[in-house]
């Protein structure tokens, strides 16, 4: 794997004001959700990066702001080098056209009335590619062809209404690719799919990202696929990331308290626990991301947490093994798994 | 089988659409015996949904059962009027906590006066008494009393699915159908509410059906497993059946080989090629025959649903 850096995220943050009653507009007083709140990562070239979060978490946030849906409140993205917030008009349009997204709900993220055709050309005409009709005719093709929308031709004159949800994935995966990306930010693309066919979208973007040397920012809530799919994870929680590092460093070996309850909460297909009740090595539930708590965030729901969690500033993301870093003051002290 | 709560003998339930009738539910048999979780598992559109909503006689428009019977207690509930099914066994013997319930609460009254009204609807009772039948249950699903002065809107997911629950169990029902109660809440809260229902089908000695398209969640909670392909039975298995000796359906196989596991290193997950069939006109023979690799010329002809092993019963040629 190459080492150069397709996107940097520094100390992102995005922050929504809430409305304020009357004598919090009086007091001069602003109450903000802190969607994300200090992110840092980055992607490298042909690099698939997961980003994984119960709702709430700020993980699709993160993904608006890397696609410039949203303005950060604070932070940087730098895609391949630049800063995405100080692009010259020419270099916003480039932007445009190499990161691009796949959207959860395959259902919406269609124009109905167009065939998917129109939905593939629709990108080439905005960013000006090919000449005339015949030169876009062959690049649709091209692309349907790489996500394995064969025949064609049959493809090409059907309107998204009469194609099914994994079928749909595919479509928007070629109406990416059709304009060269380097970073595709795909968030829950198979969330929506049925399970038969969920591996088979994941195996066919898996493909093109080879083919092509793409970089992914994979944004879900299912560990399980994750595993699967991606060459490294990151745990967020309440807007903040607790834990990076492979998967299977992640999975096999969790560091932070918040990442061990999330595995052991999740179902696994086997059999012998029926008449158990799991014990949750959590308490509570999430708090309001507008009223993040003190000293560690995760410290009201964490087991082990100690006085030292509540009062000392909040942990950084520091290097528990060799490229697997967690945000835990504690974790040295914490029984292992 | 002498312990049945409910038997559900060759029903079918067709969607009387203006295309023609789609055979949403077409001759599925089985028991649901007392105190077991049977987990009915599929793909969307195989019909798991429209046979819990059989269960309580109750077939949504243009939807209605053409045959078979439904046992509850001794008594055949398909030919009863919806009057009798209303007063003596929907949400009585039989209760249904539906898909996405939690997200029907009405936004514009608190959750208590939601509960109330369902309470006295069904039984008269004074304010007082209603208050404390309502508290008892909260409890039961692991919520505070105080909860009944919020809003819809003031709860998480998981409190409002607790809620759904909780106002499912009013009548003291024998047998909870349960359709994809875990589906659209996080890991934790997912794992929280699997708990909830354990707990209550132990405490209240209940008989549930837990429906999803998960068969890891199903590994989880359910004693017997039926796996439904197409308006059918395709497998009926015991959870160590499927889990821990390979099914026998080539569908379960598949299904089972397409559910991702979190603590096994694959490098390819594997998936069903194809889509499941239109149910207006469902392929002749087995249903699954043109997804199947383990099809031959005997698939031409309908498998019957045989017992291969003790209780565990396979709609295929294969399974012998």
């Amino acid at each position: 794997m190459a080492g150069d850096i397709v996107l940097e995220v520094r100390d992102l943050r995005k922050y929504f004001p809430i409305r304020r009653s009357a004598s919090e507009v009086l007091g001069g007083r602003r109450r903000f959700v802190k969607a994300v709140d200090g992110v840092s990562f980055s992607v490298r070239k042909g690099e698939i990066f997961g980003l994984i979060g119960e709702s709430g978490c700020g993980k699709t946030t993160t993904g608006k702001l890397v696609m410039k849906l949203h303005r950060p409140t604070g932070g940087s993205i730098l895609f391949e080098g630049k800063d995405s917030t100080q692009l010259s008009r020419g270099e916003l349009e480039r932007y445009r056209r190499r990161v691009q997204m796949i959207f959860q709900d395959p259902y919406a993220s269609m124009n109905p009335r167009f065939k998917i055709r129109e939905v593939l050309e629709e990108p080439l005409v905005i960013h000006r590619i090919g000449v005339n009709r015949r030169e876009r005719d062959d690049l649709i093709m091209q692309a349907l062809a790489e996500v394995k929308l064969t025949p064609v031709g049959d493809y090409m004159g059907r309107f998204p209404h009469m194609l099914s949800g994994g079928q749909r994935q595919r479509a928007a995966t070629a109406r990416t690719l059709i304009l060269s990306p380097a970073l595709l930010v795909a968030d829950e693309p198979v969330s929506m799919i049925d399970l038969s066919t969920r591996a088979e979208i994941l195996a066919m973007m898996k493909d093109v990202q080879k083919e092509f040397g793409l970089s992914y920012l994979y944004i879900t809530h299912d560990l399980s696929t994750a595993r699967y799919f991606t060459d490294r994870i990151a745990v967020m929680y309440l807007g903040r990331i607790v834990e990076i590092g492979t998967p299977d460093d992640v999975v096999d070996h969790p560091v932070h308290p918040y990442t061990r309850a999330l595995i052991s909460a999740v179902c696994e297909p086997v059999s012998g626990k029926v008449k158990v009740i799991k014990d949750l090595p959590i308490k509570g539930e999430i708090p309001s991301a507008a009223n993040i708590p003190r000293g560690c965030r995760f410290h009201p729901r964490c087991i082990f947490a100690k006085p030292e969690c509540v009062d000392q500033p909040e942990p950084e993301l520091a290097e528990a093994r060799p490229g697997h870093q967690a945000a835990c003051r504690r974790w040295r002290e914490i029984p292992p798994v | 089988m002498g312990n049945a709560v409910v038997e559900v003998k060759d029903l079918s339930l067709h969607y009387f659409t203006s295309k023609g009738p789609v055979r949403a539910v077409d001759g599925v048999s089985f028991d649901l015996l007392r105190g077991e979780t049977l987990g009915i598992v599929g793909e969307s559109g195989c019909g798991k949904t429209t046979m819990g909503v059989a269960l309580l006689n109750m077939p949504t428009p243009p939807g209605r059962i053409v045959g078979g019977q439904i046992i509850v207690d001794g008594t055949d509930i398909v030919p009863l009027s919806d009057r009798e099914v209303r007063k003596s066994i929907r949400w009585e013997k039989v209760s249904m906590v539906f898909q996405g319930a939690m997200n029907c609460l009405t936004p514009v009254y608190t959750v208590g006066k939601q509960m109330t009204e369902t309470l006295q609807r069904h039984k008269p009772m004074s304010r007082a008494e209603a208050e404390n039948t309502i508290a008892r249950y909260l409890a039961l699903v692991g919520l505070p009393r105080e909860i009944v002065r919020r809003y819809p809107h003031e709860l998480s997911g998981g409190m409002k699915q607790r809620v759904v629950i909780a106002t499912a169990l009013f009548l003291e029902p024998q047998v909870v159908i349960l359709d994809e109660p875990t589906t659209a809440l996080d890991v934790i809260v997912q794992a929280q509410i699997i708990n909830v229902i354990k707990d209550l089908k132990r405490t209240l000695d209940l008989s549930l059906i837990f429906i999803t398209h998960d068969l890891a969640t199903e590994a989880e909670v359910a004693d017997r497993i039926l796996v439904m392909y197409a308006g059918k039975v395709a497998e009926i298995a015991a959870n160590e059946q499927v889990y821990a000796a390979p099914p026998c359906h080539p569908y379960t196989k598949r299904l089972l080989a397409a559910t991702p596991r979190l603590h096994a290193k694959v490098n390819e997950l594997s998936f069903i090629p194809g889509t499941p069939p239109d149910l207006l006109e469902p392929p002749a023979g087995c249903r699954f025959r043109p997804r199947c690799d383990e099809a031959y010329a005997r698939c031409e002809e309908e498998p019957p649903l045989r017992e291969i092993a003790p209780g565990h019963l396979a709609a295929c040629w294969r399974c012998v």
